[in-house]
């Protein structure tokens, strides 16, 4: 019950807030598009942790549809509270998260499952289960949100070859590098094409080499239309990517640049520029982490 | 379909995977299931026991042994014309020589007869339409005198009236408290048990707790996240109860079976059919099993 009640005060509150943000004067909004809605809208969102520490501060920011975009800061800032109050994973204490139009948090509480079906998320643990092999891994997925079988047959084995695994279906997760442990999450978040997939800290495990794998691999999802908003601490590759990137420090929104001239590069381009940049060898090949 | 196929696999992989605390919980819905098995024909026997009794209570009313047969015809018109008398039997010395010698029928009988004399008095028997209105009948046959003192209505009658009323209070206050003690042990066991369910189910919970991760990352409902601990609770419950019942079964046809020939007392306690009770504790240990998930499910596993 106690819970019942955090969440409908947390409601309450958010309402509060917005009585208060309509009586602010309205922020321009930089990236509105003509019709469709952005596909995240964050206006002051705030989040408070139980005990009164604030992890976001007023955070206001628009990504649209299709874009590229990069979260970073060093640890604490709250990059994981952002992403968490993407998913309705923690509520805002006060402002308004809109994904593709619609204030998540007006949402009735058993809706939250579809708004999770249409956002991939990746992590920097993987979150991969131990006890079933890739394959099973990528299907659990799919047969939680009660997918038909037929769909699942179809669908995991196509995932599984976008991301480079095909040869490693029937593997458990640790007879896999981290890299690929890392190709198979990717897979399960991606297996519905989502229009929107969040990544927070995706290579933190993983070496540069490996990360410039990953991030290739993000960006082919990226090509195919969807949303991808990248969580990192890593400044230095963030800077070599030429994306947009959004700062955060002490739950604050300090810097908010967009690098243009380098958004119709290939995957293979992108790919070549990012392992010049960082100074490391072309023996890699596409999946980098062998 | 596969849906149900997909819960009954997850909630028999998590039953093979934490075992020692399943074994916990369905031992003891066994002992629960199997001390209600014994106590609800017993409570439904000792109850229907209760009613006999208060069926038969009635009043007797002693009288002098040298009452005149005048005072006792005038006696018995009185009494029948008392509200709530329902019927009003005479029963002479003899009567009541012959009746107990039927109560002592065995060893004791030939003693009777061997009397010389015949120490009984003369009984009327009063038998009331309600066993309420017991004081009522009493009032009518002891009305105050002048001076306020109870005084029966015929000098034939030899007070005080109605013995057998007491007998049947204390049958009623043992059989109550004897209730009263099984029923407390039942709940108890019931508390138990449904404490353990819900612990089996805490510890699954937390064995697949990042299977439950996972399912709320991608977009799983509620109730697909819960129905697998909801199925296994329940598996708890169907194989206590079956166990029980197995052994229920066992000790029917093996040692209450046999006996019931030999003793019309055991035909008498079997109140119950046997089916409806297997129906009834299967039912219980199904819900309370349920129960126990659904309150462990409630406070872990917030989706
Ligand atoms: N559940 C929590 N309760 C209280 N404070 C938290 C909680 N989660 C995170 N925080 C705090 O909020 C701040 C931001 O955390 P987080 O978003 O995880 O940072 P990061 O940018 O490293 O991902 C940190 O100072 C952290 O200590
Ligand atoms: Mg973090």
């Amino acid at each position: 019950m106690p819970l019942l009640n955090r969440r409908r005060s947390a409601a309450k509150r958010a309402r509060e807030g917005r009585e208060h943000r309509r009586r602010a004067p309205r922020r321009p909004r930089p990236r509105a598009q003509s019709g469709q809605p952005p596909i995240i809208s964050v206006e002051d969102g705030t989040v408070v942790y139980p005990g009164g520490h604030v992890g976001l501060d007023r955070i206001t920011l628009e990504i649209g549809r299709g874009e590229f975009a990069f979260v970073v800061g060093p640890t604490g800032c709250g990059k994981s509270t952002l992403i968490k109050m993407l998913i309705r994973e923690i509520e805002p204490a006060a402002g308004r998260v809109q994904i593709a139009g619609k204030d998540i948090n007006e949402l009735d509480h058993n809706r939250t499952p579809y708004l999770r079906r249409r956002i991939g998320t990746v992590f920097q643990d993987f979150k991969l289960l131990p006890n079933r092999t890739v394959y099973d891994n990528v299907a659990y997925a799919l047969q939680v949100i009660g997918e038909p079988r037929s769909q699942i047959r179809r669908k995991t084995p196509e995932i599984l070859r976008l991301v480079g695994l095909q040869a490693k279906i029937h593997n458990y997760p640790d007879e896999l590098s981290g890299g690929e442990q890392q190709r198979v999450a990717i897979a399960r978040a991606f297996v519905n094409h989502p229009p929107l997939l969040l990544a927070d800290e995706p290579t933190g495990n993983l070496d540069p080499i490996t990360s410039i794998g990953i991030m290739q691999l993000l960006y082919r999802i990226n090509r195919t239309g969807t949303t991808v908003l990248v969580v990192t601490h890593d400044r230095d590759m963030v800077d070599k990517m030429r994306r947009r990137v959004i700062a955060l420090e002490e739950g604050r929104l300090v810097r908010d640049e967009d690098a243009s001239g380098y958004h119709d590069e290939s995957t293979r381009e992108f790919a070549a520029r990012m392992r010049a940049e960082m100074g490391v060898g072309d023996e890699g090949g596409t999946n980098g982490d062998h | 379909m596969g849906r149900i196929a997909f819960f009954l696999s997850e909630a028999i992989r998590a039953l093979r995977r934490s075992a020692a605390p399943s074994v916990a919980a369905i031992v003891t819905i066994v002992v629960t299931t199997l001390l209600l098995g014994v106590l609800v024909p017993v409570l439904r026997a000792s109850e229907s026991k209760a009613t006999e009794v208060r069926e038969q209570i009635g009043l007797q009313v002693f009288l002098y042994r040298d009452a005149t047969k005048a005072e006792i015809e005038a006696l018995d018109k009185e009494l029948a014309a008392i509200p709530h008398v329902a019927a009003v039997e005479y029963c002479s010395p003899a009567c009541a020589k012959r009746e107990l010698a039927d109560e002592l029928r065995g060893d004791l009988e030939g003693s009777i007869q061997e009397l010389n004399s015949n120490p009984l008095p003369p009984t009327f028997k009063l038998e009331l339409d309600d066993a309420d209105n017991l004081e009522a009948v009493r009032a009518a046959l002891t009305p105050p005198n002048s001076a306020g003192k109870p005084t029966p209505i015929s000098a034939a009658i030899d007070p005080p009236i109605g013995q057998d009323r007491e007998n049947a209070t204390k049958i009623r206050e043992v059989t109550g408290a004897v209730k009263i003690v099984l029923l407390v042990i039942a709940a108890l066991l019931l508390i138990a048990s449904l404490l353990l369910v819900a612990n089996t189910i805490r510890l699954s919970i937390y064995a697949r707790r990042r299977e439950v991760e996972v399912m709320r990352l991608v977009g799983a409902t509620n109730w697909f996240i819960r129905w697998p601990f909801m199925i296994e609770g329940v598996i708890v419950g169907v194989a206590g109860a079956g166990i029980a019942v197995g052994i229920l079964l066992l000790g029917k046809v093996t040692i209450v079976d046999p006996l019931a020939d030999d003793f019309a007392l055991i035909d008498n306690l079997s109140t119950m059919g046997f089916a409806p009770l297997v129906a009834m504790l299967v039912a219980a240990a199904v819900l309370v099993s349920a129960l126990g998930s659904g309150i462990t499910l409630r406070r872990f596993l917030r989706v």
